[in-house]
């Protein structure tokens, strides 16, 4: 793929952006991991329905629980398929060999990673509003803003752990092995903040502290995977 | 190289049973803890009577689980020294047939 | 082994031996009676459990930015010891809870993060265990997730609504259960940095086999 000037040249940002860009372009070339990840994440959400509903209606509370676990099993697909594809076509060593930042590359695959993601949650919270009956979008800032932190949390560690394991044997099984510990607090504070916007009265402090918990988590999870990347990446 | 060969078997091998026994033993774990669930039916009353502190027999006795927690910390405590030990005899006896394979190697 | 490990394995079996008497000798707590005694073994784990996965931190820190194998075979060893000490907090503290709280397990921070500290110490042993070549280094990364759960286990008790005790027991012990306590913390860190030694021990002699097996095969 052409580039008009080197990697080496422009520095982190233009780097992540090259990165982003290739990943996005392969992509939309098949949209194979794309539709994998969202049939797969739909049919999570449907087993559960299918699962949890008693005389015609789903539990109360489900919803939130719902929606984070299928976007927590989507994502440990679509990081699996996302470095398997690097794997099979050796990208990643090559992109390691290139002369740019390793922190900028990690960025450009987190950044691949969480539209992703977003992508696959824009479909899954109506399905989850329709087939729960939850009021979801009653408060679409706030969820947005849920949703987007509890992603970019999921999603650095993830990231990270994906790369690291992309040489490694049993990868397949190891990456939730390694995942879910470390994104328990993610996952527990997106379902929180979730539930709370879905009381019929609305505690806006309660989702707010809960936003401010997901954040403070990224900004741990993000540093801690930047300043780890080299090292991890290097034989 | 032979002994990465025979290593990645013996750890394959080792894979398999080890996930064995740990399903094994996580379904043997919740058999006594689910039995404890079920208590016997009590009987309909009429009125509630109130009484501030329970008579000493229907509290839960606290010995038996106060042994328990000692008893758990000594045996792994034990167990961890056994695996240890066990693991650590095993390499030095490779070691030492290894090196006396060494040396009359060289001698020989 | 260095010299100091067989004089202190024996103080540390005395000391463990004479310790249920000096816990016998405290004082029963006013709301929880006999069953609080296993705060003295409990307690003591909980913190070489959250001490443990620190040290494994560092050494995976310093393994992965200096390339030390000796830091990658004492984050090994450590790691072992969290899973360990933790497996003896998770137990302890559920035994006391059936009585204490009436319940066996309940899902609040202070529980729930350090059973998530916990896996990761396990996650940690898989990789090691599983992992193929590269898993030390793999290991380490997690390691470093694992020990920044840590001052958040420690904290979180004093910050959330939860029927685990706060932080501010330790300090206002009464003299007695004080007493009792910091003997049983002195054992426990004793025998921590023993079996730590011998841990580290293993893995030496394991590198020491692989080297030779290397040297045959040249």
């Amino acid at each position: 793929m052409p580039a008009r000037r080197s990697l080496g040249e422009g520095g982190f940002g233009r780097t992540a952006w090259l990165v982003l860009r290739k990943d996005l372009m392969v992509e939309v070339r098949s949209l194979e991991i794309a539709y994998t990840t969202l049939f797969f994440a739909i049919s999570c959400v449907l087993f559960f329905a299918f699962a949890l509903v008693k005389e015609g209606k789903a539990p109360e509370d489900g919803a939130a629980g719902i929606l984070w676990i299928a976007i927590a099993f989507a994502g440990t697909l679509a990081l699996g398929r996302t470095f398997e594809r690097e794997r099979q076509s050796e990208t990643l060593r090559a992109l390691l060999m290139a002369p740019a930042d390793r922190p900028a590359i990690y960025v450009g695959k987190l950044l691949g990673i969480i539209a992703l993601l977003s992508v696959a949650e824009l479909v899954l919270v109506p399905l989850v509003a329709f087939l729960f009956q939850a009021p979801l979008l009653s408060h679409p800032f706030w969820l947005s803003a849920v949703l987007i932190s509890g992603t970019v949390g999921f999603s650095a560690v993830g990231t990270l752990f994906s790369a690291m394991l992309v040489r490694a044997r049993s990868r397949d099984v190891l990456l939730p092995v390694l995942l879910y510990p470390i994104t328990v607090p993610v996952i527990i504070a997106g379902v929180r903040a979730t539930a709370a916007l879905l009381e019929p009265d609305v505690e806006l402090s309660l989702v707010r502290f809960w936003v401010a918990l997901l954040l403070a988590l990224d900004v741990v999870f993000v540093t801690l995977a930047l300043w780890t990347f080299e090292p991890l990446m290097t034989d | 190289m032979r002994f990465l060969l025979r290593r990645a078997t013996e750890t394959r091998r080792h894979g398999v049973c080890f996930v064995r026994a740990v399903g094994i033993s996580v379904l043997l774990l919740c058999a006594p803890l689910a039995a404890q669930q079920p208590q016997p039916q009590p009987q309909q009353q009429d009125e509630f009577v109130p009484v501030s502190q329970l008579p000493a027999q229907d509290q839960l006795p606290a010995a038996p689980l106060l042994v328990s927690a000692y008893a758990f910390v000594w045996i792994v405590l034990f167990a961890y020294l056994t695996s240890v030990a066990r693991r650590l005899s095993r390499v030095q006896r490779e070691v030492a047939r290894l090196e006396s394979d060494m040396k009359r190697g060289t001698h020989g | 082994m260095p010299k100091w490990f067989l004089p202190l394995t024996g103080l540390c079996a005395v000391m463990f031996a004479a310790s249920p008497f000096i816990i016998a000798n405290a004082d029963y707590e006013a709301t929880m009676g006999l069953v609080q005694k296993i705060f003295y073994y409990h307690l003591p784990s909980a913190w070489i459990f959250l001490l443990s996965a620190i040290v494994c931190g560092i050494a995976s820190a310093r393994f992965l930015f200096r390339g030390s194998p000796r830091q990658d075979r004492l984050a090994y060893a450590a790691a072992e010891l969290t899973v360990l000490f933790g497996a003896i907090v998770l137990v302890t503290g559920p035994l006391w809870a059936r009585k204490a709280w009436g319940v066996w397990w309940q899902w609040d921070v202070r529980l729930t993060s350090s059973l998530m500290g916990w896996m990761v110490a396990w996650a940690y042993l898989l990789v090691r265990k599983y992992g193929g070549p590269g898993s030390d280094k793999l290991a380490a990364g997690l390691a470093l997730f694992g020990m920044a759960n840590v001052p958040f286990v420690y904290v979180s008790v004093n910050y959330w609504r939860t029927i685990h005790p706060a932080t501010t027991v330790v300090p206002t012990l009464p003299v007695d259960m004080g007493l009792a306590l910091w003997f049983s913390v002195a054992c426990f860190l004793l025998l921590f940095v023993l079996l730590l030694r011998l841990r580290v021990h293993l893995e030496e002699q394991r590198a020491r086999l692989d080297a030779l097996y290397l040297s045959l095969d040249e």
